[in-house]
């Protein structure tokens, strides 16, 4: 039972990721688009805020671990 | 040129295919034996790809075992020093035929037979390889050391003179978090995620050394050869990670921060090497908490008057607020260390896994070798899809060498920031 849970757990995890980086990466190419001359900036920004919603995911995911022991 | 490589690469996968189902039609001879009235050698994707990516006390390169020195501590027994090729490696299991001094090689790593069962000290042979070869040769994988559930926890035991002998899994500094905790003794081998980290820091001694003499020698000139290769990527991560996020103090950081993203990168770019014994040194937990500790020190050690204040009393808050606020701030002290080990554990260990899956599908498919045509058929698709990973792979060794960087990079930024109104 507890291995169902851990398995939907991860998942919402993983869908709140998705939807974290899905939106961070539709800003970054219309900011890209709208300012080519700032590409630099943006990608190393934009793979620093991935890292961070990636951060939150992984937390998720490493207590799915801890609970199915 | 464009020909040439599709026929390279065309040669080159089915080379693999070939190798890959012929180790499964191989297998499959040994499959069809069954022990118990049940099949015991049924391929498990899941534990395959555990056993790939755990450290191990021999380094195994293709067929071959190439044994590491064995430093192992035992509070009741003193200190037990010797290589371990005494285990006498046998198969591709890293299955060691001998127990030396109450220690066992199980699975490529060194387990301690549980004391207190009565088991000899010394050398002792477990099984004949005579018996093992014989078996391997009719096709019949032999495997010493089995698992059971006690208490719910998985424990490992083999069977020597018709008794069974339970094994004791090493020490791990984890408090039981992690399925580990203190056991009756402790591993302080090189192992072979050791030896790859010594490999690596040797490597880029020798290559830091090389392009600084060559800086030196072709003053004012430009760069050539290896100093050609390295500079772009220094130049970057100093341009587009140090200073931006460490202001006008980014020379006195720009050693550690680049350390740490030549050290992640050469050990991630290590571990995607195929057959090379495919050491999983930054998807270990270890390597990255110690990792993350180090950025954790920097961050705390060089924390200015401005940083501990917006840490105990953020400036411009109500008093009462400051009793929610100051524990949430401290809690984010200890969860930025944290999620730097899990990134970078997760996403390299993910890869590793993924990749042994795949190849995995080909015995999963064909039923551990007893489908050829099927083996066969996945071989060709699961290669592909493996080639394609390892393409990410490499792109992931770079962002997650480069991530871990610009993260410590902007932790010490606001550490050592200062006051602007």
């Amino acid at each position: 039972m507890t291995g169902a849970f851990v398995a939907l757990g991860m998942g919402l995890a993983v869908i709140g990721a998705g939807i974290g980086l899905g939106s961070i990466g539709s800003k970054a190419m219309e900011a890209i688009a709208r300012q080519p001359e700032a590409v630099g900036d943006i990608r190393s920004n934009m793979i620093l805020m991935g890292a961070l919603v990636e951060g939150a995911a992984l937390i998720a995911i490493v207590m799915c671990f801890l609970v199915a022991g | 040129m464009g020909k040439n490589l599709g026929k390279t690469f065309l040669v080159f996968l089915s080379v693999l295919t070939l190798s890959f189902a012929l180790h499964a039609k191989s297998d499959k001879d040994g499959h069809d034996d069954h022990h118990d009235g049940h099949d015991v050698n049924e391929f498990d994707a899941g534990a395959t790809a555990f056993h790939h990516i755990a450290d191990a006390n021999v380094y195994s390169i293709g067929p071959w075992s190439i044994p590491l020195p064995c430093i192992l501590y035992a509070p009741d027994k003193g200190w037990s020093i010797f290589s371990s090729s005494k285990f006498g490696v046998v198969g591709h299991h890293g299955d060691g035929h001998k127990a030396v001094d109450g220690y066992v090689l199980n699975g490529g790593s060194v387990n301690r037979i549980k004391p207190g069962q009565g088991f000899p000290d010394g050398e002792v042979e477990l099984f004949s390889v005579e018996a093992f070869e014989k078996d391997a040769e009719a096709g019949h994988a032999m495997h010493p050391f089995h698992h059971k559930k006690i208490d719910g926890k998985e424990v490992s035991y083999f069977e020597y003179d018709h008794k069974e002998y339970l094994l004791d899994s090493k020490s791990t500094g984890d408090g039981g978090l992690f399925g580990g905790g203190i056991t009756s003794y402790y591993d302080f081998s090189l192992t072979k995620n050791v030896v790859a980290m010594l490999l690596m820091t040797f490597f880029m001694i020798f290559i830091f050394i090389r392009v600084a003499k060559a800086y030196a020698a072709r003053a004012g000139k430009a760069p050539k050869g290896l100093q050609g290769f390295i500079e772009p990527i220094f130049v970057f991560i100093q341009d587009e990670v140090a200073k931006p996020f460490l202001g006008h103090k980014w020379e006195k950081f720009l050693p550690f921060l680049m350390s740490l993203f030549f050290f992640i990168l050469g050990l991630n770019l290590f571990g995607q090497i195929p057959f090379f014994g495919n050491a999983n040194v930054t998807g270990n937990i270890s390597v990255t908490v110690v990792l993350a500790l180090f950025t954790f020190i920097v961050v705390n050690l060089n924390g200015n008057k401005n940083y501990w204040g917006h840490l105990f009393a953020m400036p411009g808050v109500p008093k009462w607020v400051l009793l929610i606020l100051t524990p949430v701030e401290l809690v984010g002290v200890l969860i930025k260390p944290l999620t730097l080990t899990l990134r970078l554990f997760a996403n390299i260990t993910a890869g590793h896994m993924v990749m042994v899956i795949f190849v995995g599908l080909i015995f999963v498919f064909g039923k551990s070798g007893q489908y050829a045509g099927l083996s066969y058929g996945t071989a060709v698709g699961s290669i592909l899809l493996t080639m394609f990973m390892m393409a990410i792979e490499l792109l992931v060794a770079f962002i997650q060498a480069f991530v871990f960087t610009i993260l410590t990079a902007s932790y010490i930024g606001a550490a050592v920031e200062e006051e602007h109104h």
